[in-house]
């Protein structure tokens, strides 16, 4: 192993990617568009939440109710009949169909404790819980107000102050924009390197490479340090510049600190791009692997659903994946700020895996020479 | 080729004698900016054995292709068979008496079919039935020698098998033009000969047949009846072999096609002349016993041989017959099974970097990195082969001098003329001065005066720097200048001796004579089935006549053209490890992910507890929360900084301080504060954390307050009773799965179709869509019906594994989910096909249809965000996509006891998708290459 020579073939791995102007516009969208549009366009927690309304009461406080829904959160809620509430929901027209019934403004005066019926469609999740929450907060609110004075006792006075703490308002871009640049990370590392060692045996010069003085351990940590480097360049600017400075997301802990695990972590990728190739051999198989493999990352790494509330089986088997422990160090390094001391275990854990990656890659890439 | 031929069906009238078979008039093609074709005008007469010959790039191919009708007109006209191949009506009419084989060793066969599936396959395009395809098969392989390799797959055939089974599908349905594009390219000589044997047996058997066929091999040339000289997408000349000669007064074709060159093309042509070589007893390159297996297969079978210092050894064969695999083993890119190769009397070992430093060596394709420029070429290896920095720059401008590269040192080497590159390529391999030169077909597809140039540069290399060369080559006349060559045939060396003395040695003319004797010699001597059948070609001979012809009267649709491409989709699928799990498993690998990934249960959630009052109201106050579901109690915090620190680690997601005096402050009724820390790294996961811990303070709250207070608490109340309906205990799974299986259902069928077209494409096999009768929508009702049952396998599986595995209640109608799923893989197949008319190269194709099926299953469609909750683009993209309407229909089925009556709306939508998709992939699909 020398490092003239991992420095020459690497110079000449970043001279290809120079000249392939769809990898540079993909990586530059990658980092900074996508990450910019997906962060923006996280949702609110509701939005547009389509509402039908039966008033049966037809009193001033049911006028008030019908009126206090809308929007942003909800359209404005149409006025159907009873007998409307069925085949609407099960046309999917409307998530939430709240119920007045005939009296009820009387009843609610005449302490009878009336009930509101409220129909949620449950398959629609995302509005489903939050939805009846807001409802029942819309619901309540109107009636307290117009109730108020009519009460004379009260409940005790114990306040929750409740703080979120690295993120207080809950921006959900915050942490969706960070998502993102793992996303970009793992998905363009994979590519990079595979594509570039899939395009190198099309043009049968990895072949001719081996007749040079060169081992394939050389050949192979020379694609593995540019493209890390260049995808590391990459996500730095995206941390800085993108997530920091455009989307304002305020970092707490220490960027070198993310950019250092970051490099692990692409030593593990970038090996996985090679070892993914070496298995497809050409460009589609390759592309179509990558179909199986980059999903399961991304979407059961803990970056868009909680890792805890998946069933230990699949957490078992992530933890073998890198992504998992680079969620689990970006989350602790850029919002919660922790340091070495706190991210230890993670790093140590990305090391292991990038190293049995790249034994692997290593092993299976000169099977694929010979 | 020489020898004597008889040409029954030619009398010798001239071109102008009979109705010419194909008349084609100021032609002109272009590709981008090159000028394939410059308007050509030509007349070829029919009944003849026509060649057009010229070196590659030329325009051959393209003229071939016009011809055939492969290739959509540009400019001019061509006429075949009497009518106007511009019309699609005419193509229609003519192409079953067409038969066209494109350039390519069997390009337009299908490798992991076999060769009996091969046939089988075009008989169907031609509309044969089961009986008449198994009897022409049997003739055209008995015909051929083909018939013991009737189930190996088209891949393992060699080169001149290969050849041969392309023209058993060529001639399958007794064509009346049969079109070649350099059929013989890479094939040994001895196939060569037969090759054309064959043809000439053919030709005899129907004298009527037209051939039109391009060589780069001026000796088979030399054999035609009629000949097309071609340069730079013009006609040089044509006429008779020996009108050809005759007017250049050379004496072989290969320098009367030098002497037809205009002058600017013959760029200061000389003849190669190589002085002797002078006598060296050293040795550079050593073989002994060298033997290469693969598995069970023997490719290079105990080869030995040695080359002195200097020398230029040849080394010739066939396509597959081991040359690559002997030179791959002198470079050390493969370690010999037996046997041990010496370079300069040293054992080669491929650890050894100071021996790769002594050799050079240039592969098949030229192996230059193509974004690199020229000199950066040539640096990059003068840097990897350790030369002191300080020489490189000397070094590299001496080797852009040697090469005549000077002009183009800034230039990327795709942009340079094949003959250029060949030239940078010998520069890369001689960058390092090695003393040996490892060359492996490096002539391939460059023109006579190029090659020519070349092997001047190969005598002085060898002649004046003394280094030894080992080149393979197909062309007899590059033997020839070789001090010695090597013949080698099924993995053996069959003779090695200089050219004069392989020529006396059998008493033949030629050394291609010479060869053809010691390939039959080994092949007798060889019992082997492969060999049997080639030393009697003329076993068994083609019918007369054609029988009864099935009717041509093109039917507008065939189900057996269509079927032909879904069992050749099937076939093809089966031997396809990774598209075959994607087609049968992907969607339920991805639904496995999806099911648990889309999770928006949160439970398991951890926190601890900062209880500085210690007492049975604040104890209580913690069980309400340890107590749910949704939380799980560490060990309790002791300090601020503890807190600090066990939620910076992230053990914890909640933390809540309960102050001192809390159960005193609450029984009086004084303002008292709970405070609550959320981690709110993972705003998701904080916001229903925060919506929990509301719930269950206002829970004990209300349960003080009736404590205190009794009933009297509650006045004035009302209840909102919500009703989660189809979903009650509002499970993500159950609400998630029957939505992810619309979408899956639509991704991996449609990339799956896409790929299934694309991939025709772009390994050539298209040409058969483009030259045979199989109509456009037979085509792709064909490549969608095997995925459409792919499709529906996946239905059934995602369905089960919903069922039994995610415990998704089911509770509506199957049979009318299942119609709409049928509906919904129809349309999502179409849509496969409808990108697949855009795409060419199957990467962008497999892109293109994930952002096209992905974005708007995902995002518009009702997946996450019900659509009528969308705006603008996204709720109209959504209003018409069908994986909108089979969302309803998967979740009403599912969750809402939906059945039939309540899919009048799924139905029509779907039924109006599919027509609408199917129409617009016909109308976009091409039935010409452009």
């Amino acid at each position: 192993m020398r490092a003239r020579n991992l420095w020459n073939l690497g110079i000449k791995e970043l001279r290809g990617l120079w000249r392939e102007p769809v990898m540079l516009l993909l990586i530059v969208y990658s980092f900074s568009l996508s990450i910019y549009t997906e962060s923006k366009s996280m949702p609110e927690t509701l939005a547009d939440a389509a509402i039908a309304i039966v008033d049966e009461d037809q009193s001033a406080l049911s006028g008030r109710i019908v009126s206090a829904f809308t929007p942003p959160y909800f359209l404005t809620p149409r006025m159907i009949s009873p007998d409307q509430i069925d085949p609407r929901m099960d046309a999917g027209l409307d998530t939430f169909a709240l119920h007045i019934p005939p009296d009820f403004e009387r009843d609610l005066l005449a302490d009878r404790h009336p009930e509101i019926q409220l129909n949620i469609d449950a398959t629609r999740m995302t509005q489903a819980f939050t939805g009846s929450g807001y409802v029942q907060q819309i619901v309540a609110a109107e009636i307290a107000e117009f109730t108020a004075g009519h009460r004379e006792v009260t409940e005790p006075a114990v306040a929750l102050a409740l703080r979120a703490r690295y993120n207080p308002a809950l921006e959900p871009g915050w942490f969706g924009a960070i998502n993102s640049v793992i996303n970009a990370i793992t998905m363009l590392s994979i590519i990079l390197t595979g594509a570039a060692l899939i395009r190198e045996k099309e043009h049968g010069t990895v072949e001719h490479l081996l007749v040079m003085p060169v081992t394939a351990a050389e050949i192979m940590l020379a694609k593995i340090w540019s493209m890390a480097l260049v995808v590391l360049l990459a996500s730095g600017f995206a941390i800085s510049v993108v997530v920091q400075m455009a989307l304002g997301v305020p970092v707490a802990g220490s960027v070198p600190l993310f950019v250092a695990a970051a490099a692990l972590m692409l030593f593990a990728t970038t090996s996985m791009g090679i070892f993914l190739a070496t298995v497809a051999g050409t460009m589609p198989q390759f592309a179509l692997l990558l179909m199986l493999v980059l999903m399961p990352l991304q979407v059961l790494s803990g970056g868009m659903t909680p890792r805890e509330s998946m069933p230990e089986v699949i957490q078992a088997i992530m933890s073998l994946a890198p992504d998992t422990h680079f969620v689990i160090l970006s989350q602790a390094i850029l919002f919660r700020g922790a340091g070495l001391a706190v991210v230890w275990p993670q790093l140590l854990a990305l090391a292991v895996i990038g190293a049995a990656l790249f034994w692997l890659a290593l092993r299976q890439f000169r099977r694929f020479l010979g | 080729m020489s020898g004597d031929r008889s040409q029954p069906g030619a009398q010798s009238d001239g071109p102008q004698g009979p109705a010419p078979v194909v008349r084609i008039e100021a032609v002109t093609h272009r590709y981008g900016r090159t000028e394939a074709l410059a308007e050509v005008s030509l007349q070829i007469p029919a009944g003849r054995m026509v060649g057009l010959i010229g070196p590659d790039g030329v325009g051959k191919s393209t003229l071939l292709s016009l011809i055939a009708g492969a290739r959509q007109m540009q400019s001019g006209r061509v006429e075949v068979l009497g009518g106007d191949m511009a019309t699609a009506a005419h193509r229609a009419r003519v192409c079953p008496q067409i038969a066209y084989m494109p350039q390519g060793l069997g390009r337009n066969l299908y490798p992991t079919l076999s060769v009996a599936e091969n046939l089988h396959f075009f008989g169907r395009l031609f509309g044969h039935r089961t009986a008449e395809r198994e009897r022409r098969i049997d003739t055209l392989l008995a015909a051929t020698g083909m018939s013991p390799f009737r189930d190996r797959p088209a891949a393992k055939l060699s080169g001149g098998m290969k050849q041969k089974l392309g023209l058993c599908c060529a001639l399958i349905h007794d064509p009346e033009l049969l079109i070649l594009d350099e059929p013989t390219t890479g094939v040994d000589p001895l196939s060569r000969r037969q090759f054309w044997e064959l043809i000439d047996r053919i030709r005899r058997d129907r004298p009527g047949m037209s051939v039109i066929t391009a060589t780069a091999y001026m000796e088979e040339a030399a054999g035609f009846d009629w000949l097309v000289a071609m340069e730079a997408g013009r006609v040089l000349a044509t006429g008779t072999p020996s009108e050809l000669l005759a007017r250049t007064g050379a004496p072989d074709l290969d320098a009367a096609f030098v002497a037809l060159l205009p002058d600017t093309a013959r760029r200061g042509h000389q003849p190669v002349a190589i002085p002797p070589r002078p006598a060296s007893a050293e040795i550079a390159i050593e073989a002994q016993h060298l033997t290469k297996r693969f598995g069970d297969f023997t490719a290079v079978h105990d080869v030995s041989f040695r080359i002195g210092k200097g020398e230029i050894f040849g080394f010739l064969g066939s396509n597959g017959c081991g040359k690559t695999t002997v030179m791959k083993m002198l470079t050390g890119l493969l370690e010999p099974s037996e046997g041990t190769a010496r370079l300069f009397g040293q054992k080669l070992d491929h650890d050894d970097m100071g021996l790769r430093r002594r050799v050079g060596f240039m592969s098949q394709s030229f192996s230059l990195y193509s974004e690199l420029t020229v000199r950066q070429n040539l640096e990059l290896h003068a840097r990897l082969f350790g030369m002191a920095p300080g020489q490189i720059a000397g070094r590299v401008a001496q080797m852009l001098d040697r090469f005549g590269l000077g002009g183009c040192a800034g230039d990327l080497p795709e942009a340079l003329p094949l003959g250029v590159r060949q030239r940078l390529s010998l520069a890369v391999a001689m960058i390092h001065g090695p003393e040996i030169l490892i060359l492996d077909e490096p002539t391939s597809g460059v023109d006579p005066v190029a090659r020519d140039g070349f092997w001047r540069m190969l005598g002085e290399l060898s002649r004046e720097d003394g280094v030894t060369i080992f080149v393979s080559t197909h062309f007899m006349n590059e033997a020839e200048w070789c001090d010695r060559i090597s013949l080698m045939h099924a993995g053996r060396v069959l003779v090695s001796d200089t050219a004069a003395a392989i020529r006396e040695s059998k008493g033949a003319a030629t050394l291609d004579d010479a060869f053809i004797a010691y390939l039959q010699e080994a092949i007798a001597a060889d019992a082997s089935p492969e060999s049997a059948v080639s030393d009697g070609p003329t076993a068994a001979s083609l019918p007369a006549a054609a029988p009864p012809r099935p009717p041509r009267g093109r039917a507008p649709f065939s189900l057996r053209r269509m079927l032909s491409y879904s069992q050749l989709e099937m076939l093809q699928l089966r031997r396809d490890p990774i598209r075959m799990t994607m087609a049968m498993l992907g969607s339920l690998i991805l639904m496995f992910v999806i099911g648990y990934g889309i999770n928006m249960d949160v439970r398991d959630l951890t926190f601890a507890v900062l209880d500085r009052d210690r007492t049975s109201t604040s104890r209580d106050y913690i069980a309400d929360i340890a107590g749910s579901r949704y939380f799980i109690e560490r060990p309790a915090l002791e300090s601020y900084d503890e807190l600090d620190a066990r939620m910076q680690s992230g053990e914890l997601s909640l933390a809540i301080e309960i102050p001192p005096g809390f159960a005193r402050d609450v029984a009086r009724g004084a303002p008292v504060q709970i405070g609550a820390w959320i981690d709110g790294a993972a705003p998701a996961r904080a916001g229903t954390v925060e919506g929990y811990v509301q719930g269950m303070h206002a829970d004990w709250l209300t349960r003080m307050a009736r404590r205190q207070y009794g009933d009297e608490a509650i006045r004035g109340q009302f209840e909102l009773v919500p009703r989660f309906r189809y979903n009650p205990d509002v499970k993500s799974i159950i609400a998630m799965v029957p939505a992810v299986i619309p979408m899956l259902l639509l991704m991996i069928p449609a990339v799956l179709t896409t790929l299934s077209v694309v991939r025709e494409k772009e390994l050539g096999s298209i040409i058969n869509f483009y030259v045979t009768p199989v109509t456009r929508l037979e085509f792709l009702l064909g490549k969608q019906l095997p995925y459409l049952l792919a499709g529906a396998v996946n239905f059934a599986l995602l369905m089960a594994f919903a069922v039994f595995a995610f415990r998704v209640p089911f509770t509506g109608s199957l049979t009318a989910l299942s119609l709409a799923a049928l509906l919904y893989l129809v349309a999502a197949t179409g849509l496969g096909l409808l990108i697949s008319t855009f795409m060419r190269s199957q990467v962008a194709a497999l892109f293109a249809t994930v952002m096209l099926t992905m974005i708007p299953a995902g995002q518009f469609s009702g997946l996450i965000d019900p659509v009528s909750s969308l705006q603008g683009l996204g709720r109209l993209i959504g209003e018409i996509y069908p994986t909108t309407w089979f969302i309803i229909a998967s979740r009403g089925a599912f969750s809402k006891a939906l059945g039939f009556g309540d899919f009048g709306m799924v139905y029509l939508a779907l039924g109006l998708a599919v027509p609408v998709i199917l129409g617009l992939s016909v109308l976009s699909l091409r039935k010409q290459a452009k």
